[in-house]
C-alpha cells in the first residue's frame, strides 16, 4: 500500500491519502481528478473500474471510485466531491473506464450530479419528468411531487450533454438519439425475451440492428433508499430481491461486509454452510440461464430439461431454509438454522444426476448444427472491451479475463478447495454459454469436497457466532466483493457511526454485475440481426432487478 | 334456473378458503335468475372458459420463476389446460401480474391489460403486486396493482410456491364458474369510457 | 381391398334417381363441402391435442389430463371459449384486409385438404393435374399471412410478414422440385394415378437414392412452408412476441391457429401420398399373405396412419431444434435446397429413363 501511495504521489502531487483502511484511499480535487484517471490507467495499469458510487456527504456531493489493476489485483479508491449542492458538477471519466458511462448516468439520477463531458446526460432509472433526486439526503418524498402516474411516459429523443471547451466554460449541448429517418421499434418493456421488464429502442435496417438504446428503470424499487432507513440486519432481506437468482449470493456478500465492518469471526463451519449454498444457487442459476438461452432459441424442450433438474435443487433449498426461493439463510454471524439431516445426501444426489443429465443438455442443444450456426462468432466481446466495460463473470471469462473473485480475492474459505477458474477466448455467445456449463461441473466438484468437509466437521455443530442484538457499526466505509453468478458482486457501505439505539447504514450502495453488462449490449448487438440481438443478450443473461435495484 | 356451487376436479368445495365470496355471488346470481336455456348455455360457457384459461407472461421479477417453475416439468400447468402461455394481450384470458410495479411500469401494465380481450381476468401474484410487499415504503413503487387494474385474485407470498399458484387458479376457476354472460345480470353498470379512441 | 367409390356410387345413382341430375350434383356439392368442414374442423382439434400431448411427452410433463376424461375435452372448452372472446378491432387497421386475412389463411388450406386422398375411390376430386393444383393453392396462404401483417398496422406484425412472404416463397421452389422428382417417376400427376402407381412398393423405396432425397428435402421444406419448427420465424415467439397474428383476437386468431394444425396434416398427407403411397397399403412383392392380410386394413386408415406418423416427425423436429436466423434459413433454401433437388430431379431422370428404380 505505501509502495503505491508513493507511486500515485509522484503521478499527481495535489492528491491526499488515507491509509486506515481496507483499500488505500485518494482525495482528490476535481480538477485534477479527470488527469489522474486518466494516469492511473496508463501508468498504474488500474484499468478497471469496479464502482463508482454516488455519495451524499451532507455539505457536499460527490463520488467514490474503486479502481483495481486486473494484473495484480491492486485495490485504491478515490474520492471526488464538490461542495455545491445547487448545481453540482464533476467530470466525467467515461472516456477513460467505459464503463463509466451507465454508471455515471444512474449518479446523476439519483444525486443530481452532472458529469462534464458525459455524452449522454439522460435519466436512466426514474421517469424523465421526475421531480428531484431521491438519494439525496434533501430529498422531498412527498408523494404530491411525484404522484402515480398513468399517462405514457414521452420517449426522449433527445441526447444531453455538457460540453466543456478549452477555456474551461461548460454548455450544455443536445444531440439526436436516433436520426429522423431510422425505423425504430420498441423491445420489452414486455417481451418474451428481454428476461423481464428491459426495454431497449432498436433502430433497424431491415432485420440488421443499427443501434440499440437502452432504456432502464422499469423495476426499479429504490432499494438504496430504502436501506437507509432501516438497521443493519433489517437490510438483508433486500438483497435477495436484487439479484433472485443469486439470492445466496448477494446476501452472503453484504453479511460479509458488515461483519467486516464489525470484525466479527464467524465460524469456520458456518462458512463452509454459506459456500455450499452459494454453489448450489450457481448451479440452479446457470441450469436456468442454460433454460432461458435455449428457449429463447426456440428449443423449448432444453427449457423443460433444466428446470426438472432445478427442482432438485429447490428441494435441498426447501428443507433446510424453508423457501424456495428468497430462502433468507444467511444472516450477520453465520446462518439462521442448522442444515437439514440429510443436507449433504441431498447434495451428493443431486450433484450426482445434474452431472450425468449435462450430457443430455450438450447431446440436445450444444453438438446442435443450428445453434452452432447461431451462437459462434456472434456478438464478440474483447478482453480489451470486457475490462474496459467492468464485465465479470462467466460473460468476462468467456472473453479471457480472470476476473473470479473466488480465486483473486478468495473469502468464505474458496482458498481451501480445489478448482479450476473455467475461461475461454472466443469472446463469442458461444463462449459464454460454454463457461457456464463447465461452470457448473466446477460447481458440482465443488460441492463434492464441501460435502466431504462437512461430514469431517460435523453434519450437525455449531452454525452462527455469537453476535450482539443491537448491531453497531463504526464510522467509515467497507466494500466487499464476492463471486455471484452473473458477475463480481459488489456491497459497499458506509456507516455514520452514530451511537442512536438502531443504528441505521448512511449509505448502502450495491454493485451488481449486470448493471455492467447492459453496457455491452449496444456494442455487441450492433450490425448483427433481430434474432441475434436475443441470442446475445440471453448468453450475456442478466436479470432485470439486479440491473434497476 | 338454479346456479350450482362450482366444483373443481380432486379438490373438495369445503377446502377452498373464502367461500364466503363465492357464495355470495351465487345467491346474486340466483336472486336474479334466468331461464333453463339461457342458464344451461352460460354454464357451458363457463365451464369453457374456466378450462381454458391462457396466461399472458408478465413477469418483472422473482415471482416470474416460479411461474417458468409452474410451467415446468414438475408442476406443469398444461395440466389445467393453461400451457398456451401468449406473448400478445389480445390472445390471452388472464394477467398473472408477477412481480413489484413501479411507477414507470404502471402505465405500460394498464396498457396492457386495456389490449387484452374480453373476458380478461388478473391475479396479483406477490406480496409486491398485492400490496407493494418490502417494497411499500419506496418512493417509486405502486402499492398494490389494485390501484391501476381490477385485480380477481390475490396471492400472497414472496414469492408464493407453485402450489399456492394453482391454488389460485383453482380460485379464478371458481370465480368464472359462478359468473353469468348471456343474462348479463353481472354487469350492471354501463361502460362509462368512449370508445371511439382519439387520434392524437 | 374394400373400394370406397362402389359406397359414393351408391349415393350418388340414389340421388340421381330421386331428383334431376343438376339437383343431384347440387346437393352432392354441399354435402361434400359439409364433409369437408367438419373433418377440417374435427381433424384440427385431434391435431391441436395431438400436439399438446406429444409436445408434453417430449418435454417430460404430461400435458392437458385435467378436463374430461384424460383431457379429452380440453380442446372443446378452448373452442368454446375462443368462439365467445371478444374480436378487437384497432383504430389505424385496414379494416377490410385485417378481417379478410384469416379467412384467406383459412381457405388455401381447405382448398389443398380437399385434394388429398382419403381412401380408394374416397376423393373430392380426381384432376388429371391434382398435384399441380396443390402446389397452385397452397400459396394463396402467403397472401393471407402478407396481409395480415401489413394491414395491422405494427412494426412487429410487419416483420412477421416479410419474414414469412420470403420463407414460404423460397421454399415452396423446394417443395415443388421435390414434388416434381416424384411426378418424374410416377409419370402422372393425377393423385389417384400417384397412389395407384405406389401398388407395388412406396416411391420411398422404389424410387432408389433420389426418392430418399427428395423426402428429406420435401420435410425441411415442408417445415419451412408451414412456418414450423425451426423455420417458425414469422411468429418467433421470443423475437417477435407473436409475429404476423400478434393484433389478432378471438376467433380470427382461432382461424390462424386452426390453418396453423391443418396445414401441418395437409403437408403430412402430401408426404404421405408422395412418398409413403397414400392410402396404399405396405406390400412387399412376393409376400403374398403378408400382403393379404394389409388389404384388408381400410385404406382410410392407411392414409390418416401415414399422416399421423408423418406429423410425429414433424413434431419431434420442432420440439427439438432451435430456430434458425432468417439469413441462415435462406442460404439453406438457395444455396443448398434448390441446387441439391435440382441436381436430384435430373438423377431422377436418369434413373427413371434407365430403368433403375425397383
Amino acid at each position: 500500500m505505501a509502495d503505491l501511495k508513493e507511486q500515485i504521489g509522484k503521478l499527481c502531487p495535489q492528491a491526499q491519502f488515507d491509509t486506515e483502511g481496507e483499500f488505500l484511499l485518494i482525495t482528490i480535487d476535481d480538477a485534477q481528478w479527470h488527469p489522474l484517471a486518466v494516469s492511473l490507467k496508463r501508468e498504474l495499469h488500474f484499468d478497471q473500474l469496479m464502482a463508482l458510487v454516488g455519495m451524499d456527504w451532507g455539505e457536499a456531493l460527490g463520488v467514490m471510485c474503486y479502481l483495481t489493476n486486473t494484473e495484480s489485483g491492486d485495490i485504491v479508491h478515490v474520492k471526488v466531491s464538490t461542495a455545491n449542492r445547487e448545481t453540482p458538477r464533476l467530470h466525467s471519466v467515461s472516456d477513460v473506464w467505459a464503463v463509466a458511462n451507465y454508471q455515471e448516468r444512474e449518479v446523476y439520477d439519483f444525486f443530481g450530479i452532472v458529469f462534464v463531458n458525459h455524452p449522454d446526460m439522460r435519466r436512466f432509472f426514474l421517469r424523465n419528468d421526475w421531480v428531484g433526486h431521491p438519494l439525496r439526503k434533501d430529498y422531498d418524498a412527498s408523494p404530491e411531487k411525484n404522484p402515480l402516474r398513468l399517462d405514457d411516459e414521452t420517449n426522449e429523443d433527445y441526447t444531453c450533454s455538457w460540453v466543456e471547451d478549452d477555456k474551461g466554460n461548460v454548455t450544455k449541448k443536445h444531440g439526436l438519439v436516433f436520426d429522423f429517418d431510422e425505423y425504430v421499434i420498441n423491445f420489452g418493456p414486455q417481451h418474451p425475451s428481454t428476461h423481464g421488464v428491459m426495454r431497449y429502442r432498436v433502430s433497424l435496417d431491415g432485420e440488421i440492428v443499427k443501434k440499440v438504446d437502452v432504456v432502464s428503470g422499469y423495476i426499479h424499487r429504490g432499494i438504496e433508499k430504502m436501506c437507509e432507513s432501516l438497521t443493519w440486519p433489517q437490510t438483508l432481506l433486500y438483497t435477495e430481491r436484487m439479484d433472485y437468482m443469486a439470492a445466496h449470493i448477494n446476501r452472503h456478500c453484504l453479511c460479509l461486509c458488515i461483519e467486516k465492518a464489525m470484525g466479527l469471526e464467524v465460524p469456520r463451519r458456518a462458512e463452509l454452510i454459506r459456500l455450499m449454498m452459494d454453489e448450489l444457487m450457481r448451479l440452479s442459476s446457470h441450469l436456468l440461464s442454460y433454460g432461458c438461452l435455449t428457449m429463447d432459441q426456440g428449443t423449448t424442450t432444453a427449457f423443460f430439461y433444466g428446470f426438472r433438474d432445478r427442482e432438485l435443487i429447490y428441494d435441498i433449498f426447501d428443507r433446510t431454509c424453508g423457501a424456495r426461493m428468497s430462502m433468507s439463510y444467511s444472516t450477520i454471524g453465520g446462518v439462521v438454522a442448522d442444515v437439514h439431516p440429510d443436507f449433504v445426501n441431498d447434495v451428493r444426489h443431486a450433484c450426482d444426476v445434474i452431472e450425468k443429465n449435462m450430457k443430455e443438455y450438450h447431446q440436445l442443444f450444444t453438438g446442435n448444427v443450428i445453434a452452432r450456426n447461431r451462437m459462434v462468432g456472434v456478438g464478440t466481446l474483447s478482453r480489451e472491451q470486457a475490462v474496459d466495460y467492468c464485465i465479470t463473470g462467466p460473460s468476462g471469462r468467456a472473453s479471457g479475463v480472470h476476473c473470479d473473485v473466488r480465486k483473486t480475492h478468495p473469502y468464505s474459505r474458496y482458498e481451501e478447495f480445489d478448482f479450476d477458474e473455467v475461461t475461454r477466448t472466443g469472446g463469442d455467445s458461444m463462449a459464454r454459454y460454454m463457461v457456464r456449463m463447465d461452470e457448473m461441473l466446477q460447481s458440482i466438484k465443488i460441492l463434492r469436497q464441501a460435502c466431504d468437509k462437512l461430514e469431517q466437521e460435523g453434519i450437525q455443530g455449531e452454525y452462527c457466532a455469537k453476535v450482539p442484538k443491537m448491531i453497531k457499526l463504526p464510522a467509515g466505509h467497507w466494500y466487499q466483493q464476492v463471486e455471484a453468478s452473473r458477475g463480481a458482486f459488489g456491497v459497499y457501505i458506509e456507516s455514520d457511526g452514530d451511537a442512536k439505539p438502531f443504528q441505521k447504514p448512511y449509505r448502502m450502495h450495491f454493485q451488481t454485475p449486470c448493471f455492467n453488462l447492459i453496457g455491452v449490449v449496444d456494442l455487441t448487438c450492433r450490425d448483427n440481426m433481430i434474432a441475434d440481438l436475443i441470442t446475445i443478450t440471453a448468453s450475456i443473461d442478466f436479470v432485470i432487478p439486479d440491473i434497476d435495484r | 334456473m338454479e346456479v350450482k356451487k362450482p366444483k373443481i376436479k380432486s379438490m373438495k368445495y369445503e377446502d377452498f378458503k373464502d367461500n364466503e365470496y363465492i357464495e355470495d355471488l351465487l345467491a346474486q346470481l340466483n336472486a336474479s335468475g334466468v331461464n333453463v336455456v339461457v342458464g344451461k348455455a352460460d354454464q357451458l360457457l363457463n365451464w369453457s372458459r374456466s378450462n381454458s384459461l391462457w396466461p399472458f407472461c408478465f413477469g418483472t421479477s422473482c415471482c416470474a420463476i416460479e411461474f417458468m417453475c409452474l410451467g415446468a416439468a414438475r408442476y406443469d400447468m398444461a395440466r389445467f389446460g393453461a400451457e398456451v402461455a401468449r406473448n400478445s394481450p389480445r390472445q390471452a384470458d388472464y394477467i398473472m401480474c408477477q412481480g413489484t410495479i413501479t411507477y414507470r411500469m404502471a402505465p405500460v401494465l394498464k396498457r396492457l391489460y386495456e389490449q387484452m380481450a374480453e373476458p380478461k381476468y388478473v391475479i396479483a401474484c406477490g406480496a409486491c403486486t398485492v400490496s407493494g410487499g418490502p417494497f411499500k415504503n419506496s418512493y417509486c413503487v405502486v402499492k398494490g396493482v389494485d390501484e391501476i387494474i381490477p385485480v380477481d385474485v390475490y396471492l400472497p407470498g414472496c414469492p408464493p410456491r407453485p402450489e399456492a399458484m394453482f391454488y389460485a387458479l383453482m380460485q379464478l376457476q371458481r370465480k368464472i364458474k359462478v359468473s353469468r354472460f348471456l343474462g348479463g345480470a353481472n354487469r350492471k353498470e354501463k361502460l362509462t369510457y368512449d370508445p371511439e379512441p382519439c387520434l392524437e | 381391398m374394400f373400394d370406397l367409390s362402389s359406397v359414393t356410387g351408391w349415393i350418388h345413382g340414389w340421388l340421381s334417381g330421386i331428383m334431376p341430375s343438376w339437383l343431384a350434383t347440387t346437393t352432392e356439392c354441399v354435402l361434400v363441402a359439409l364433409f369437408l368442414l367438419i373433418a377440417y374442423s374435427v381433424l384440427a382439434m385431434i391435431y391441436i391435442m395431438y400436439e399438446r400431448w406429444v409436445c408434453g411427452w417430449i418435454q417430460c410433463r404430461r400435458g392437458p389430463i385435467r378436463v374430461g376424461p384424460g383431457g379429452s375435452l380440453q380442446i372443446f372448452a378452448d373452442v368454446f371459449k375462443i368462439l365467445t372472446k371478444e374480436i378487437i378491432t384497432l383504430w389505424s387497421t385496414d379494416k377490410f384486409l385485417f378481417f379478410l386475412a384469416p379467412f384467406l389463411v383459412v381457405l388455401a388450406s381447405v382448398l389443398t385438404f380437399a385434394c388429398l386422398p382419403w381412401g380408394k375411390g374416397f376423393q373430392v376430386i380426381d384432376f388429371n393435374i391434382g398435384v399441380f393444383f396443390i402446389i397452385a393453392v397452397s400459396s394463396i396462404g402467403v397472401l393471407g399471412i402478407l396481409l395480415a401483417g401489413w394491414s395491422s398496422n405494427s412494426k412487429y406484425t410487419l416483420i412477421g410478414a416479410m419474414r414469412s412472404g420470403a420463407q414460404m416463397i423460397s421454399y415452396e421452389l423446394s417443395v415443388g422440385i421435390s414434388i416434381l422428382t416424384v411426378v418424374c417417376l410416377a409419370g402422372t400427376m393425377s393423385i389417384t394415378g400417384l397412389v395407384e402407381a405406389q401398388a407395388d412398393g412406396w416411391f420411398l423405396f422404389k424410387g432408389h437414392l433420389p426418392a430418399v432425397v427428395a423426402f428429406i428435402i420435401y420435410i425441411i421444406a415442408a417445415n419451412a412452408e408451414n412456418n414450423r419448427g425451426p423455420f417458425d420465424l414469422p411468429e418467433a415467439e421470443h423475437e417477435l412476441t407473436a409475429g404476423y397474428h400478434t393484433e389478432y383476437s378471438g376467433i380470427h386468431y382461432g382461424l390462424f391457429y386452426l390453418a396453423e394444425y391443418l396445414n401441418l396434416f395437409v403437408v403430412s398427407g402430401i408426404a404421405s401420398l408422395l412418398f409413403l403411397g397414400g392410402w396404399m397399403p405396405l406390400h412387399i412383392p412376393g409376400w403374398e399373405g403378408f400382403n393379404a392380410v394389409m388389404d384388408y386394413i381400410p385404406s382410410t386408415l392407411w392414409f390418416l396412419g401415414k399422416a399421423f406418423f408423418m406429423t410425429f416427425i414433424f413434431m419431434w423436429i420442432r420440439w427439438s431444434f432451435p430456430r434458425v436466423r432468417i439469413d441462415q434459413m435462406l442460404a439453406l433454401e438457395w444455396r443448398y435446397l434448390m441446387p441439391i433437388g435440382l441436381v436430384n430431379l435430373v438423377v431422377m431422370a436418369v434413373v427413371v429413363t434407365q430403368g433403375w428404380y425397383f
